[in-house]
């Protein structure tokens, strides 16, 4: 755990108004930051080749929504875009510091969808993965066959937190205590848990949170929310650097409310509509044209920049 | 089982308010006469048909029409319908023998629901 830095690092939260980030829709990757409110687009480079992270900065990718084990007509290959992903992130300029799964990562928690992709990960020229299950993860047994393989710290459940780069990241189950007709929630123990996990954060360290569904509202008829998240984002509301980073969705999007900026990622297996879009009933994966779909598959790049009170979103689509 | 048998099985008890339903591809009687059998779809993320009322002894299979898995799996905790993870094309079934309303949802997708009500 050497790599682990438990001070914090003088980060200023406080100055820091939101972030932002492009949706991976419009084919190219470009950084967004925002300071004092202001977004700044620092671009792509020319050739098209993958933006490299801010020096002096602690950086991660994210990645979601694997759905290993899918197969149909929205996506015959899921294997193949993983592999692309992981071959974009082995060939990032930085070496990122971890790569973080938010969810999805099987399409029905079989073992062997597990295991291919625990194996896969092992391709990633990166330090540590961290995962957090998806709904896709919990079909049969709850989390149980999910941490078979992914027991991230041992202790035999689905949350976790650790100190990096004087980053405090929390992991988080939001895909248990499902109840008909209600969003999955997190849950009366591990919002304890949480509560007790803050209670030894200085406020001034900035927080980011991983959880697969997403931690607000986006449009409750398809279950996209969390049903206690506003709990949760009460406990976390008295920092003043919070970035949560969402899956599930399959798609883009954000909310900056205060010092708490929360964003969904792209998925690596299919699209699926945008909330409630006209002529889609229900949240079922989309068969684009052909050469559509990797424009719409990515990666997430992250990066907390020392002393310069940004943090920073690159979403690079597959094709780039 | 095929359309013949079905036929032949009808024939042989004489049931023309059976045929009629028949038609309709709700009830299908499989060889033995006695166990009525209804089929519901998922499809578009929905319980085709979402509501119903049986009669004790009445088998119901779901099959999964979406790319996307689903479960049927009952509202209380420890109810009787506990499915698997149904991949496309996969099914379940399962025969309600106790008068009784038996809400049901899909675990992935807690918005889906049904209903089956069993009436002698």
């Amino acid at each position: 755990m050497s790599e682990f830095d438990h001070n914090d690092s003088g980060h200023d939260p406080s100055r820091r108004k939101a972030l932002s980030c492009l949706a991976a829709w419009t084919g190219a990757a470009v950084l967004w930051n925002v300071t004092g409110g202001v977004p700044r687009a620092l671009g792509m480079t020319t050739e098209g080749t993958l933006q490299s992270a801010p020096a002096n900065s602690l950086t991660f990718v994210q990645i979601s929504d694997t759905h290993l084990g899918f197969n149909k007509l929205a996506n015959p290959d899921v294997v193949g875009s993983l592999r692309r992903a992981i071959a974009d992130i082995n060939a990032l300029p930085q070496r990122p510091a971890f790569v973080v799964h938010t969810g999805d990562i099987s399409h029905l928690s079989r073992a062997d969808q597990f295991g291919q992709a625990r194996e896969m990960f092992k391709e990633i020229r990166v330090d540590r993965i961290h995962t957090v299950p998806g709904e896709h993860d919990a079909i049969d047994d709850g989390v149980n066959g999910y941490l078979k393989f992914f027991d991230t710290d041992g202790r035999g459940r689905a949350w976790y937190s650790y100190n990096q780069g004087g980053v405090h990241f929390i992991g988080l189950n939001n895909v248990q205590n499902f109840k008909m007709g209600t969003m999955a929630a997190l849950g009366d123990e591990q919002l304890a848990w949480l509560k007790a996990d803050l209670a030894n954060v200085s406020h001034s360290t900035p927080i980011v949170v991983f959880a697969h569904i997403p931690m607000w509202t986006i449009w409750a008829p398809w279950g996209w929310g969390t049903s206690d998240a506003d709990t949760a984002l009460a406990l976390l509301r008295p920092f003043g650097s919070v970035t949560v980073l969402n899956g599930h969705i399959h798609q883009v999007m954000q909310k900056v409310e205060g010092n708490v900026a929360l964003h969904t990622a792209a998925s690596l297996a299919y699209p699926l509509p945008t909330p409630g879009q006209a002529g889609f009933g229900e949240p079922n994966p989309i068969t684009v044209p052909p050469g559509e779909l990797g424009k719409l598959l990515g990666t997430r790049q992250v990066s907390v920049i020392r002393g310069q009170q940004r943090l920073a979103l690159i979403d690079t689509p597959l094709d780039h | 089982m095929t359309k013949t048998r079905i036929l032949a099985n009808v024939r042989r008890y004489g049931m023309w308010c059976t045929t009629a339903s028949l038609l309709s591809l709700v009830v299908m009687f499989p060889v033995q006469a006695s166990t009525p059998t209804w089929t519901v779809d998922i499809t578009k993320m929905a319980f085709s048909p979402a509501d119903m009322t049986v009669t004790p002894g009445t088998k119901v299979i779901w099959t999964n029409r979406d790319q996307i898995p689903h479960t049927v799996t009952s509202k209380d905790k420890g109810g009787v319908l506990s499915s698997k993870g149904l991949d496309t094309g996969d099914s379940y079934s399962y025969t309600f023998t106790h008068p009784g309303d038996y809400a049901y949802f899909c675990t992935v997708h807690p918005f889906m629901m049904g209903v089956v009500h069993v009436r002698k």
